[in-house]
């Protein structure tokens, strides 16, 4: 928690003054029951009324100037807190964005979520309760057992005594429930999962009429949160009542050995009475300082996940950017002894091959084959483990980053819409991309026709995930949004599988004329899909087994032959 | 708060009346053996007047009595807690309850239109939050109604006219408290309105790092959020700091009682009315009265939360379910698989028309073909013959009767079905493969992934047939759950089959075996497949040439080549010379 402290630099004022504040409304607390002895000692004693009254007054006076400093330290606890939470929760979005691919895999995508908002909440919390409460609740104890001392000094030996058992307690206690509230969180995510499921699986789970089978599953997991969530509290809530009933027995020892310190004649009735408030101040302040203890528990392992975030660097950094002018007559994309691996076995091994300006290129190959990884490597996504990556000449890795995504566009396998129009979706990239920019990317990715049906074309509401297109519709309006950018090579993963074959053919034509232009790469399990590219790949299990035109690869590569075979291209080359 | 959510959550707690019973009683004797501390403190005190003046055996009787009062106090107060454990648990696991048989229940329609994560956060975020403002309110509701009529009985009981001035005094605190809620219920929906947008945001950019990256878009991405993080800042400053506005000023009020016990007292005191100890214990009992007050305004926040969410929940519970069943049960025995579409019209969004006047005719055991370009309504028509969408207009028959008349699930139990989209539940790969036969023996389910082509791979996981699953790991390519979703339905063997781009995403080599399964499986079964590789579509019976909702042209495929219609086209395209 305590690297975390440095977002409390810009809160200086709030973090100092606002506990300060605090302190000036506890000071009064204190002060208040010993007012109330005077008032019981001298007025009443005394018969004075004007005394008590006077007494009287002051008591309100200090109730305002409390009630006043209060507010100003309310005030700072909620600027300072929601402005921890709001810098913490933009440096930490900052630094995700700079991430590649591998911090997120590694870390996975939801509970990066869960850190960013969950997690901030907890540490917001507790800085609220660290400039309301931290000063104020161990004050009010340490305070009350200060000034019962200096009424009677041996007499206060029984807060001496009360404070460990009552620590050892709160220690006990806690220190059995907090494991426990971990084990809950994993149920919940349980109960979370299944009910994800639901709705994934709704088609399957109503196909095969397991509708019962898949409640009861979830009724199961939610059982199983009651039974453990009731075991805990069960423990969790013993830790008041015992407090209290350990403070209310010291109240018993101080009137007992009060009343010996009375009858001796060196201790008064309104002593007495005093002492006996400060006892139940003490009781109320530390069943505070018990709900601290629970805060702060979970916000410094809120804390420890957010910095485990924090403290992991993005593997893949800006490059110092490449030379102005480019390498003329150099290949558009070129792969040299290229190996990657995810961290076991290589998924790719030596890899090389060369693109020249004006080409289309075909990779094929199995499911698991390393043509995905193959054209990750090309925008860095992942950087290759040994070897070069080449663009225009230049390694990938000396490229500024935006500027080698700007040359590389890729439209991944998985099409992700945003929520948005049909022309926030398109201007993903460029918000200022000209009007026939979009037009023609539109025109190229064949989705003219649909969007022209469209209300309101461009300005077309599209939901979450592009719910509201077929998966043909979302593939051409993402090969769209990749056009718009204008981008020199563009990679097509796998993204017309959902497309039929003649839009697919019309799609392959209208690229093959686009201008600016270089390079066509196109990853497809159908070799109907890449069957005219100038060259193709086949790759398998992580290595080129052969290159060449369709043709000639038909020839050469039995694995491909096979390919070709299976989706019966061959019979069509006969007829 | 209003009142409907209230009487809600109340009939939701109604099963749990005996426990609720249980927690009041335990309440009442614990807060009540509680509120006796200040009295025999005050006793103590009163025998404890000065030098000389102690009555030492009366204070020991009266310490001793306490002491047991306290054990028993401390015991019942824990009971409470613990009850109110029981109902709140109890009550929140009806709620998910209720919420999941409503997922399972609900048309496919609402399940289609409405974001997932929203719809998770309801049940699992939003009862929880129930769940917190339950126990809050519940717990505060149980001691604190008690403390308040105990204290105040106990104060009737020592001096009525300081006690008539509390009573008078208090209710500016619940004025000052109510008012101060009112005012910060904006401040708390405005709030997590943006915090919902603010999630939604982080949802959408973290989920599609990819693209996001793809497309350079980290540095817009940031400032959207930034933007979005600031509004959250400045309404969660106005929330927090009004909200916690109301602690202080009930405690402020309260002070102001425990003066005015204190002074008028005192003066009681002065003219005799009441003894010293008498005034101490009225003190104590001022604390105790206004320390409900104190605990409502501090939790006020975490039950407006709850209310909001319960609301949320109730949203969910209330949705209207798929209309109910038609009776009927297929007998296999007698089921021979004939199938007609009349006059069917569908579409998803009353305004955009799909499928109008549709007519058909399935003889038992035709191998139907649909093709059609992208969005023509072929995997609508499926979703017509599972009934995940009922027609708006027309009828399907199955052998003859409507199938709305059948139940619903003895209608599916009829079709095999694997669709493009795949899923798996989380378990192992053999309780994925016998997933509509639970009770399929090792050999089965070997031999269907057999079948599927998918015991190689199996085999070579780490578990084998054990392997732990889910729809969310990375473990399995989407090719590798395909299989899955073939072998589910090989082991199934149902009568008729549905496959939608089944094979999508499997590489050819492979996929040219699963079809010889599948032939195999079709023969003298009724099918329906959805597929672009012509092979596929050769040996159909009948092709159902699909544009815009339409079925333009049927036949076998010779016939519509013949015919040199849109399916001839379709045909031609696909060996379109691209260059």
């Amino acid at each position: 928690m305590v690297k975390l402290a440095r977002f409390l630099k810009d809160f200086k004022k709030q973090v100092f003054l606002g506990p300060l504040f605090k302190l000036i409304e506890a000071i009064f607390e204190l002060i208040i029951p010993i007012i109330m002895a005077k008032v019981i000692d001298v007025g009443v004693k005394n018969g004075d009324e004007g005394y008590v009254l006077k007494m009287g007054g002051i008591l309100v006076l200090l109730y305002v100037v409390g009630l006043c400093s209060t507010l100003v330290c309310q005030r700072f606890a909620a600027q300072a807190s929601q402005g921890v939470g709001t810098k913490i929760r933009d440096q930490l979005y900052a630094h995700i964005m700079r991430f590649s691919h591998a911090e997120i895999d590694k870390f996975g995508s939801q509970t990066l979520v869960t850190r960013l908002t969950a997690d901030v909440n907890q540490i917001q919390l507790a800085v609220a309760m660290l400039i309301r409460l931290v000063v104020r609740a161990p004050f009010l104890v340490i305070g009350s057992i200060i000034v019962s001392m200096f009424i009677d000094l041996s007499l206060s030996s029984v807060f001496l005594v009360m404070a460990p058992v009552v620590a050892f307690v709160t220690w006990l206690i806690m220190s059995r429930s907090v494991p426990y509230y971990k084990i809950l969180q994993k149920k919940l995510d349980k109960v979370s999962l299944l009910t994800g499921e639901t709705l994934s699986g709704a088609r399957v789970i109503r196909a095969f009429s397991k509708q019962k089978s898949e409640s009861e599953k979830a009724y199961a997991a939610t059982d199983d949160y009651r039974r453990t969530a009731m075991r805990v509290e069960r423990l969790a809530t013993l830790l008041n009542p015992l407090t209290f009933m350990l403070l209310n027995f010291a109240t018993i020892a101080v009137i007992w050995f009060g009343g010996y310190r009375v009858n001796s004649g060196t201790f008064t009735q309104g002593e007495l009475v005093a002492f006996v408030n400060y006892l139940s101040q003490i009781a109320l302040a530390l069943m505070v300082v018990a709900n601290l203890v629970v805060i702060f528990t979970k916000a410094s392992a809120s804390a420890a996940r957010i910095n485990e975030v924090f403290e992991t660097a993005p593997s893949i950094t800006d490059g110092p950017g490449a030379p102005s002018e480019a390498k003329s007559g150099a290949p558009v994309l070129c792969f040299e002894h290229v190996f990657h691996s995810y961290g076991g076995e290589d998924s790719l091994s030596d890899i090389n091959f060369t693109i020249m300006p004006g080409q289309t290129v075909g990779i094929i190959g199995g499911t698991g084959s390393g043509k995905s990884t193959l054209i990750n490597l090309i925008p860095r996504f992942y950087d290759v483990s040994a070897g070069k990556v080449l663009v225009g000449g230049v390694d990938v890795r000396e490229y500024k980053l935006e500027e080698l995504r700007q040359k590389v566009s890729i439209v991944p396998q998985h099409t992700v819409l945003f929520n948005g129009t049909v022309e926030s979706n398109l201007r993903l990239r460029d918000e200022n991309a000209s009007l026939e920019d979009l037009e023609q990317a539109l025109a190229v990715s064949q989705s003219k026709e649909f969007v022209d049906a469209l209300p309101g074309r461009l300005s077309a509401p599209i939901s979450e995930g592009g719910k509201n297109l077929s998966g043909g519709q979302k593939q051409r309006l993402t090969i769209a949004r990749a056009l718009v950018a204008q981008p020199e090579i563009l990679i097509l993963d796998d993204a017309t599988s959902a497309l039929d074959y003649s839009t697919d053919a019309k799609l392959r034509q209208a690229l093959a004329t686009k201008q600016g232009l270089q390079a066509l790469i196109l990853v497809s399990q159908r070799a109907a899909s890449i069957r005219h590219a100038d060259q193709i790949f086949v790759l398998d299990d992580g290595k080129i087994v052969g290159s060449g035109t369709h043709q000639s690869l038909l020839a050469s590569c039995p694995i491909y032959h096979e390919i070709c075979k299976s989706q019966s291209i061959l019979e069509e080359e006969v007829k | 708060m209003n009142k409907a959510t209230f009487r809600r959550l109340l009939g939701v707690l109604k099963p749990y009346g005996f426990y609720i019973f249980l927690a009041i009683l335990s309440a009442l004797i614990g807060v009540s053996l509680s509120l006796l501390g200040p009295i025999l403190i005050g006793d103590t005190v009163d025998l404890i007047i000065g030098q000389g003046q102690v009555d030492f055996s009366a204070v020991a009787r009266i310490l001793i009595f306490y002491g047991i009062t306290l054990l028993v106090s401390t015991a019942f107060q824990w009971l409470t807690s613990v009850f109110t454990s029981v109902i709140v648990q109890n009550t929140t696991r009806d709620l998910s309850r209720a919420a999941i048989a409503k997922l399972n229940a609900v048309p496919l329609r609402y399940i289609d239109t409405n974001a997932h994560g929203d719809i998770i956060s309801r049940v699992v975020n939003d009862i929880s939050q129930v769940g917190d403002g339950l126990t809050q309110g519940l717990t505060q509701l149980f001691t604190g109604i008690i403390t308040i009529l105990g204290t105040l009985g106990f104060m009737l009981s020592v001096n009525v006219f300081i006690t008539a001035i509390v009573v008078l005094v208090t209710p500016l605190s619940i004025f000052v408290a109510s008012f101060i809620v009112k005012r910060t219920n904006k401040y708390f929906s405005m709030q997590s309105e943006i915090q919902g947008k603010l999630s939604a945001h982080i949802n959408e950019t973290i989920n599609n790092q990819k693209v996001i990256k793809a497309f350079t878009y980290e540095r817009r991405a940031e400032e959207k959020f930034c933007a979005i993080d600031a509004d959250l800042h400045a309404s969660g400053i106005k929330a927090q700091f009004n909200s916690s506005l109301a602690n202080p000023s009930t405690r402020f009020v309260n002070g102001l009682v425990y003066a005015s016990v204190g002074i008028f007292g005192s003066i009681c005191a002065i003219r005799g009315l009441i003894s010293i100890g008498q005034v101490s214990s009225f003190l104590s009992y001022a604390n105790q009265y206004t320390k409900p007050f104190n605990e409502v305004s501090g939790v006020i926040g975490q039950i407006q939360t709850a209310f909001a969410s319960a609301n949320r929940v109730f949203e969910l519970l209330d949705e209207p379910e798929e209309v109910s069943d038609g009776k009927k049960i297929i007998d296999p025995s007698q089921f021979s698989g004939s199938l007609a579409m009349e006059h069917v019209a569908f579409s998803y969004i009353p305004e955009r028309k799909l499928i109008e006047n549709l007519n058909l005719q399935v003889r038992p055991g035709d191998k139907i073909a649909i093709v059609g370009p992208t969005g023509c309504g072929k995997t609508t028509l499926i979703n017509l013959l599972m009934r995940f969408y009922d027609v708006d207009d027309g009828a399907i028959f199955l052998d003859g009767t409507d199938i709305r008349e059948f139940s619903r699930n003895s209608l599916r139990g009829q079709y095999g079905m694997v669709l493009q989209e795949t899923w798996v539940a989380t378990g192992t790969i053999r309780e994925n493969i016998a997933y509509g036969k639970p009770d399929a023996t090792m050999e089965e389910v070997v031999a269907a992934a057999k079948a599927a082509r998918a015991h190689g791979f199996i085999t070579r996981m780490k578990d084998g047939y054990d392997t732990i699953i889910s729809d969310r790991t990375g473990s399995l390519s989407q090719g590798q759950r395909q299989l899955l979703s073939i072998a589910r339905v090989m082991l199934v063997d149902p009568p008729m089959l549905i496959l939608d781009e089944a094979t999508s995403n499997i590489d050819t080599r492979t996929e040219l075996y699963i079809q010889e399964a599948f032939n195999r499986m079709m023969q003298g079964r009724t099918s329906f497949i959805v597929a672009h590789r012509l092979s596929t579509i050769l040996e159909a019976d009948n092709i159902l040439v699909m544009n815009q909702g339409h079925i333009l042209e049927q036949g076998r495929h010779e016939e519509l080549l013949a015919k040199g219609g849109f399916y001839a086209e379709l045909y031609q395209s696909q060996f379109a010379k691209s260059k």
